[in-house]
């Protein structure tokens, strides 16, 4: 990883919001999916919890295997997403990092990312006997059309009569605003640290913005998430002046299409590292910076605006779209290859992308690689034989060049 | 007279060649690689080394490749499986164009250009239906030594079929056809067709053209090899040696890099 000073913020600011979350006696907790509108539960003072955030920071700690079996022995079986397990396992052992998670109050649940989620939080909702709202984000075929716009917004004046009731006082839509301020704020801030990879030598690798989502995923919508990522910007800006590589030597410039493999964060960065190959983008990071893509006078509408956003992410849109999005990526950060990960777990993110590797490779010019692998499962993980397809890859890159 | 050496370990097989400055191949060795990877490599080199008649003073320079190339002892340089075979494949055939390349735990389809490039290659997926260690089980399920499996097969007079594509699940399938009654030769056949047809579909993934070479342990097996061409609808060439192709490819890189 390259050594970012920020970084031991972000330490403080996450252990302080695990840290409230465990104790806090006043504010509910709901659990929350990462693409969920998290803004309403901020406006009404309610703390989100991530279970996908936390089964990331277990497999970051190689703790997530002991917690899948424990699922699996209560019958979960292997093919359900590596972080549902997770999840299931540390709330059976109340294990992980930070000893299990707070209960929830009550859950949200959005279909953006995927549908495994559903059924996810439908087992919680009968574990802890709480009330589940489920934000039905339709899959977008070919481009937001109002009739999209509008079923989520409904869904929005549902959410926020659902909250008024959970908390007993109505929704608050002065702190609304306040919140999707700062959430836009933070996003903006995000998608311009991602945007410095674009420079040659690039100041930042993916592997660093993986590890840098932390806030972005749990705390958009909060002061500290702002401060915390204009700190940041501010430092990998300096880097990219100063021409400070975070890959020394670097030769080859690639994207990471789908989600980090967090037990293999050390070795793969290594193994990057020494064969001077820079991740420079990824669709997943990327995914983050969604809220502020619109100009304000383009989305007066608060409403239709964190709709467009939660409805334009991209594992929530069809393979025209993905492709398009991809190529563009390739030129924008003048990348040599790509390496698409297909994940046992998320199959949304992973279904058709032989073809999409066939088609990008095809759309560039440029050579791309497909490994098979998982973002949790360390089980279903083959270190060899995964290196071997990625030095292939990388041979091609240099006989490309 | 300077000569050059490849080693390819493998995940079963350790396997290394002589060359001299034509390319021409003065010795070779094929041994298991067993557990002990760096010693393997060496034990395969020393004998590549003495079915040539030389000494390591006499070899110029080293490169190895395989799952274990970063292991090898001897090696000066390491080069992956994708271009050792590619680079090996197209000096026997300059004209090759697909190389197919089955091995323990891999399988590979490698578009090859002008001069062995790579133009492009697929790999098996992560699970070992489809390799070496697939013929493997069966065999043992078969009980009968691999290097038979084809004659076996060359027997066959009914056609079954294997559905899985699990080895696990085709093994027990292959119990079943046993004990069911079913001819061990029909059974042959049916796995070598198994193993064909998830072939060609990576195959037909990178695109077949021009001259089809495969290379490997697998391709020793001659039913899966003409099986392949059946269904390819083209002659599948097969080198003397297919399973030191990769270090062939090794050896040749080791050649040509200058000093
Ligand atoms: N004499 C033989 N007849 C048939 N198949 C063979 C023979 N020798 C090896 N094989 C097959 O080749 C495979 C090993 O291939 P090899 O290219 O040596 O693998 P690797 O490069 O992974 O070590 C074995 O799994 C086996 O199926
Ligand atoms: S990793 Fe994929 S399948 Fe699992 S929760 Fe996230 S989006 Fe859903």
């Amino acid at each position: 990883m390259t050594e970012f000073q920020t970084f031991s913020k972000m330490k403080e600011l996450m252990t302080a919001y695990y840290f409230e979350a465990k104790t806090t006696k006043e504010k509910p907790i709901a659990w929350i999916t990462s693409g969920a509108p998290v803004e309403f539960l901020f406006a009404m003072d309610i703390i989100p919890i991530y279970p996908e955030n936390y089964a990331a920071m277990c497999a970051a700690n190689h703790q997530s295997v002991e917690l899948m079996e424990a699922a699996e022995a209560q019958g979960f079986s292997q093919d359900i997403c590596a972080y549902a397990r997770t999840d299931f396992g540390a709330d059976i052992l109340q294990g992980g990092p930070v000893g299990g998670l707070p209960a929830p109050h009550f859950l949200l649940c959005s279909t953006n990312i995927c549908k495994t989620v559903i059924k996810w939080y439908e087992v919680i909702a009968r574990k802890y006997d709480v009330p589940l709202f489920i934000v039905d984000t339709p899959f977008v075929h070919d481009g937001l059309t109002d009739d999209l716009l509008e079923y989520t917004v409904a869904q929005f004046k549902d959410l926020e009569q659902f909250l008024a009731r959970i908390t007993g006082r109505p929704f608050d839509h002065e702190h609304l605003a306040e919140v999707l301020r700062l959430s836009q704020e933070a996003a903006a801030y995000w998608k311009k640290i991602l945007f410095l990879a674009r420079t040659v030598p690039t100041p930042i690798n993916s592997l660093d913005s993986f590890i840098h989502l932390g806030p972005i995923v749990t705390l958009r919508g909060t002061q500290g998430c702002v401060d915390y990522y204009q700190a940041l910007y501010e430092e990998v800006a300096g880097r990219a002046a100063d021409k400070i590589p975070s890959v020394p030597g670097e030769r080859y410039r690639v994207l990471w299409d789908n989600l980090p493999v967090w037990f293999k964060m050390r070795r793969l960065e290594n193994f990057f590292q020494e064969r001077k190959c820079a991740l420079v983008v990824t669709t997943y990071a990327n995914s983050w910076g969604g809220l502020s893509n619109y100009e304000d006078e383009e989305m007066a509408d608060p409403y239709r605006l964190l709709a467009a956003s939660y409805l334009n992410v991209y594992i929530n849109y069809g393979f025209e779209e993905r492709i398009r999005y991809l190529s563009g990526l390739m030129d924008e950060f003048s990348l040599t290859g790509f390496i698409m990960h297909s994940n046992r777990s998320c199959k949304p993110y992973s279904v058709g992308m032989y073809r999409l590797q066939e088609e990008l490779s095809q759309r560039t010019g440029r050579p791309g690689v497909v490994i098979e692998a998982d973002q949790n499962d360390p089980r279903v993980y083959s270190d060899a034989q995964i290196e071997a397809r990625l030095d292939a890859f990388i041979e091609s890159m240099e006989a490309a060049s | 007279m300077r000569f050059w050496g490849g080693i390819d370990v493998g995940s079963l097989s350790a396997d290394a060649v002589i060359i001299d400055e034509e390319g021409r191949l003065l010795g070779h060795a094929i041994l298991p690689t067993g557990r002990d990877s760096r010693e393997a490599g060496s034990r395969a080199y020393a004998g590549a080394l003495e079915a040539a008649g030389l000494t390591p003073g006499d070899v110029v320079r080293v490169y190895s490749t395989g799952y274990s190339r970063a292991r090898v002892r001897e090696a000066e340089g390491a080069k992956t499986e994708i271009a050792c075979h590619a680079r090996g494949a197209h000096a026997l055939y300059p004209d090759v164009g697909t190389i197919i390349d089955i091995g323990g735990q891999d399988s590979k389809a490698i578009q090859v250009g002008k001069g062995g490039r790579v133009l492009n290659f697929v790999m098996n997926d992560k699970c070992a239906a489809g390799t070496g260690r697939f013929l493997e089980v069966m065999a043992g399920a078969l009980e009968t030594p691999l290097d038979h499996l084809d004659e076996l097969a060359a027997q066959s007079t009914e056609t079954l079929t294997i559905s899985s594509i699990c080895t696990v699940f085709a093994e027990s399938e292959v119990v079943s056809l046993i004990s069911q009654g079913k001819k061990p030769a029909d059974i042959a056949m049916a796995v070598s067709r198994a193993i064909a047809r998830r072939t060609v579909g990576l195959a037909t993934r990178v695109g077949v053209s021009g001259r089809v070479v495969m290379t490997g342990g697998v391709a020793k097996n001659r039913a899966v090899v003409d099986l392949l061409a059946e269904i390819l609808g083209a002659p599948v060439d097969v080198p003397d040696e297919p399973q030191i192709v990769g270090a062939l490819g090794a050896a040749l890189f080791a050649r040509d890099e200058r000093g």
